[in-house]
């Protein structure tokens, strides 16, 4: 399983390194979200920084959701899913794989958005290990619940449409504990209330990941 | 009168019939000695006034929305993905379990709100309950916007189970963040941890009815739903085959043609 797991992700992160497309369209999305959320809020520094939190995990959460549909994009040509299912790579394995690909690409989006909440927005950062640990522990929930839900709406014709408005919702928990642990990483003092928050996203992502290795394998067969 | 309209008479038995029209007539006996006792009976409370009386439909309409539906839609979702279970009757049970329970679901935020502007001040708060009761809502209609995705039966049964499933694993761990989140709704009146209900006589019969013919009504909509998704599952199949009747019939000899 692991062996294929690695097979998957590097498939996957090669296509990436090679096409470039999640660097020279998704990061930038994300930081066209950032700069367009500075708008909303106003010139004025104060009001920037305070909402940073939830502003840097909304565009995280966007990002995601093109990030899943290039995924299964990836997939979805020249018959790939059924080569996939031909190869006879372990399901487990393949969930993981892509969903490792995914979360290695949300992470580097996350540190490009974190810089850009810190500098655009003036977010300062007292506790960085809980804004580090919940950067990895989001972008693992994310992944592991976007591949999923790909997976689910790989052979849609709707799936552009559609798959936005099933992963967002159910991505909640993850943005809701996010903004708490950097409000909490930006508070500093004791980040009792961010390590809460720690946990219940330690939750999410067992829960999803768990699930995906359980299901992936019937899930993708009948896709 | 073609043979094709003859089969597409209603699929269940006469007893089936008369279950639902039992369970529905039982469910407007109820609903209205509900109303009576609401609006007649009972006194006013003594700080609400005559707003309380929505506490004789708020709680119930949530119950069936947050608890019976989705708990049922949920059930129904895993009978069907386990293998021998696998049934198209729990597909179409959970499908109408989520379309009945989104009314309800969008009854609880309303009838809330109502009561919720003239009490909290406001038509809408962040408050736990009401967030995790939006969040279900949108689950629900995301389900039911993949049900509508054009498939076979089979195809869209999967599909709809393994996305209530993911859907159902994500309700408690919503719950418990939007409780750390925030909270401002009062606790449960009669399912509290003690089972000691906090209001007495003629409310706590007014409420506990509430409850018992918002059920009926849920499940006599349950029922009738049932029945036109197998109608529909049946029309989906007959068109098919009348269109192929069809093509065939143009594909006929000549002289077939000339006689029509």
């Amino acid at each position: 399983m692991w062996r294929d797991t690695v097979l998957v992700a590097g498939k996957d992160l090669r296509i990436e390194a090679r096409s470039r497309v999640g660097l020279s369209q998704v990061v930038p999305f994300g930081v066209v979200a950032l700069v367009l959320f500075a708008f909303a809020l106003g010139p004025e520094r104060a009001p920037m920084a305070k909402g940073a939190p939830g502003l840097f995990w909304v565009a995280v959460l966007f990002c995601t959701v093109l990030a899943v549909q290039r995924s299964v994009a990836v997939e979805s040509v020249d018959g790939a899913r059924d080569g996939l299912r031909l190869s006879g790579l372990d399901p487990a394995g393949l969930f993981l794989g892509k969903a490792a690909a995914v979360a290695a690409q949300l992470v580097v989006l996350e540190v490009v958005l974190g810089a850009g909440a810190v500098l655009l927005y003036g977010a300062r950062i007292e506790v960085p290990w809980l804004i580090v640990t919940s950067g990895l522990l989001g972008a693992i929930g994310l992944a592991a619940t976007g591949t999923l839900y790909g997976a689910l709406s790989a052979g849609l014709r709707v799936r552009e449409t559609l798959l936005p408005f099933l992963l967002l919702p159910i991505a909640a928990p993850v943005l809701l504990a996010g903004t708490r642990i950097w409000q909490a990483a930006m508070a500093g003092g004791v980040p009792s209330d961010g390590t809460q928050w720690l946990r219940l996203l330690v939750v999410f992502d067992a829960v999803y990941v768990a699930l995906g290795v359980v299901v992936f394998g019937p899930l993708h067969e009948s896709a | 009168m073609s043979a094709h309209q003859g089969r597409s008479s209603p699929p269940e038995s006469s007893r089936a019939r008369w279950t639902v029209r039992v369970v529905g007539i039982t469910a407007a006996v109820a609903t209205a000695a509900t109303v009576w006792l609401a609006l007649w009976v009972t006194p006013p409370d003594v700080t609400q006034g005559d707003l309380v009386r929505l506490v004789y439909l708020h709680p119930g309409v949530a119950w069936v929305a947050l608890y019976l539906a989705f708990g049922l839609a949920a059930g129904a979702s895993l009978l069907y993905l386990w293998p021998r279970t696998r049934s198209l009757f729990w597909d179409r049970l959970a499908a109408a379990a989520v379309e009945v329970g989104v009314v309800f679901n969008v009854c609880t935020l309303v009838s809330g709100s109502i009561w919720g502007k003239p009490t909290w001040g406001v038509w809408w708060a962040w408050d736990a309950r009401l967030t995790s009761t939006a969040v279900l809502l949108v689950l629900f209609l995301g389900y039911l916007a993949l049900r509508r995705v054009p498939a076979e039966p089979e195809v869209r049964a999967r599909r709809s189970a393994f996305l209530a499933l993911f859907a159902a694993v994500d309700v408690p761990i919503v719950h418990f963040s939007v409780l750390w989140w925030r909270t401002l709704h009062q606790g449960a009146t009669v399912l509290n941890p003690d089972l000691t209900p906090t209001i007495h006589g003629s409310m706590a019969w007014t409420l506990l009815l509430g409850f018992v013919a918002l059920t009926l009504v849920f499940v006599w909509m349950l029922l009738v739903r049932y029945r036109i998704g197998v109608l529909e599952d049946r029309l989906g199949t007959g068109e098919l085959d009348m269109a192929l009747r069809q093509r065939q019939a143009e594909g006929a000899p000549d002289d077939e043609d000339e006689a029509a």
